[in-house]
């Protein structure tokens, strides 16, 4: 057992935890921070990712005594940090996220969402190629990503000025198809 | 857990007599910690002491240009080396291939050269394979899509480290606390060498940093495929440097990750490149040389064609 000091989402804490406890531990079952998600436990999914100075990196490899003097990060920091630089609601990123429909279960979120606002911290315009190897370590069963990039893409968008471009479900949206007729009613939309 | 302010503290935190097999030594080093923390999560590893070397002054974080060359030291992230326009392409290259965006924050360059083997059998916690102490190389008769078709025996490993094979195309040294060592001379192969074992650094020896020159008119590049693009390690990679006299090759070093327990230099291949154009004759003869001596087992054949296209790919990426 011994004494951390941390720095947690702008919060200096001290916290007494086991030599051998990850990050993720010390986040979850002392700081009650559940919102990095322990999936494998074993560095293969993202689940845990939370940001070291900024960077990614994965909780639950991380050992919480690797962790003093350096800046932590996780998806509960996001908001309060975006409101106390002057912004209103959730962080961009979430937003984008929340708009696109970017999740299903959300069990890969948190880590998702902390990727991707670190490489647009480092990046504000990366490409589609960029997008995918930043998000490369974050493993999503449920939504096939598609609806994730473009959420990425959505916060680009809105940052920069440019015009979001549609998301591929909406790809038809000016010539929607007819409805089809169902026992000579017109099927609801 | 001990964390040493010098070097010569953490040396001596280390137990220098041990003679278990390395996955059983009672104190381990801890850098990034990216492949301790799954070894001791699977119980491979148990210590009764891990040594913190973050602290240590002498062990250097930075990636410095130093004379005619580079000086990268032992705790220099994946990261920050990926991020490094001025090194030589086919070691950011590589660097940039390692696992994930979140693991290359934190793995450093000491421990990619040392992480320990990725085969499943000395992965599970239920086996006492070769690798472990064991008498046999599970590998060998079972399951070994994965394993080596390159210097294989008694121990089945391949080399997991993509720094490996760049840094043994760029002809670097490993300067630890003690002496420097010839990349070359760095990895051990099974048969001749205690087979728990992927290296000759004893059991209290610590990598201090990693060299190189750079000679001018020396151009590279690192190729390497992997079963799942997202991250995973090397089916078969190839690391591949040329200094080019106009279009004809003047020097080539040419290593295969992925297909054996250590990087895999082909020294005939380098001198059947020497003096040749590039084009796909050429490209055709050194993939059928580089790989000649190869010896699949049951389920790895196919790292045979694949490491001759990799051969191939490379070298018309430096045409």
């Amino acid at each position: 057992m011994r004494v951390l000091e941390l720095e947690v989402n702008g919060d200096q804490v001290e916290v007494g935890a086991p030599d051998h406890w990850t990050l993720l531990e010390v986040l979850r079952y002392r700081l009650g921070l559940y919102g990095s998600k322990q999936g494998c436990d074993k560095g293969d999914c993202g689940a845990c990712t939370v940001l070291l100075d900024g960077e990614p990196v994965i909780a639950c490899l991380t050992l919480a005594a690797l962790c003093e003097g350096r800046r932590i990060t996780t998806i509960e920091g996001l908001a309060p940090a975006h409101v106390r630089a002057g912004g209103r609601g959730p962080d961009p990123v979430q937003d984008a996220f929340d708009r696109c429909g970017a999740l299903q279960c959300g069990f890969c979120q948190p880590g998702m969402m902390l990727s991707a606002w670190a490489l647009l911290a480092d990046n504000p315009t990366p490409t589609r190629g960029e997008i995918n190897a930043a998000l490369s370590g974050n493993l999503c069963r449920c939504t096939g990503y598609t609806q994730i990039v473009e959420a990425v893409e959505l916060a680009i968008a809105e940052a920069t000025g440019a015009t979001p471009a549609r998301p591929h479900w909406a790809k038809h949206e000016s010539t929607p198809p007819k409805p089809a007729s169902v026992d000579g009613r017109e099927a609801s939309r | 857990m001990l964390l040493p302010a010098t070097l010569e503290e953490a040396v001596t935190a280390l137990d220098k007599e041990s003679t278990e097999p390395a996955n059983e030594q009672k104190t381990r080093i801890l850098a990034g910690g990216q492949d301790l923390l799954p070894e001791l999560k699977d119980h491979l590893a148990e210590p009764e002491t891990v040594v913190n070397v973050k602290g240590v002054a002498e062990l250097g974080t930075d990636v410095r240009r130093s004379g005619d060359g580079f000086e990268i030291g032992a705790l220099a992230t994946i990261a920050a080396l990926a991020r490094n326009a001025d090194v030589p392409a086919v070691l950011s290259e590589a660097a940039a291939s390692i696992a994930s965006p979140q693991v290359r924050t934190l793995a450093t360059v000491a421990g990619n050269l040392c992480q320990r083997p990725r085969c499943w059998y000395y992965r599970s916690e239920h086996t006492v394979c070769l690798k472990k102490g064991g008498d046999e190389c599970f590998a060998y008769a079972g399951l070994n899509k994965y394993n080596a078709i390159l210097g294989g025996g008694p121990s089945y490993i391949v080399h997991p480290s993509d720094l490996a094979p760049a840094l043994v195309a760029l002809d670097a040294e490993v300067v630890t606390d003690r002496r420097t060592i010839a990349i070359g001379d760095f990895f051990t192969l099974p048969s001749e060498s205690d087979p728990t074992r992927e290296n000759v650094l004893g059991p209290d020896e610590i990598i201090r940093e990693v060299a190189f020159t750079v000679a001018p008119g020396w151009r590279s590049v690192y190729v390497k495929f992997k079963e799942r693009e997202s991250f995973d390690f090397a089916l078969s990679a190839v690391a591949l440097a040329l200094r080019l006299d106009g279009d004809e090759i003047a020097e080539a070093r040419l290593v295969l990750g992925g297909v054996a327990p250590t990087p895999w230099r082909c020294r005939s291949t380098e001198e059947l490149l020497r003096g040749r154009k590039i084009d796909d004759a050429l490209a055709h003869e050194a993939g059928e040389d580089a790989l000649g001596g190869a010896e699949p087992l049951e389920f790895n054949g196919y790292k045979i064609p694949l490491t001759k296209a990799l051969i191939a790919k490379a070298l018309r990426k430096l045409s």
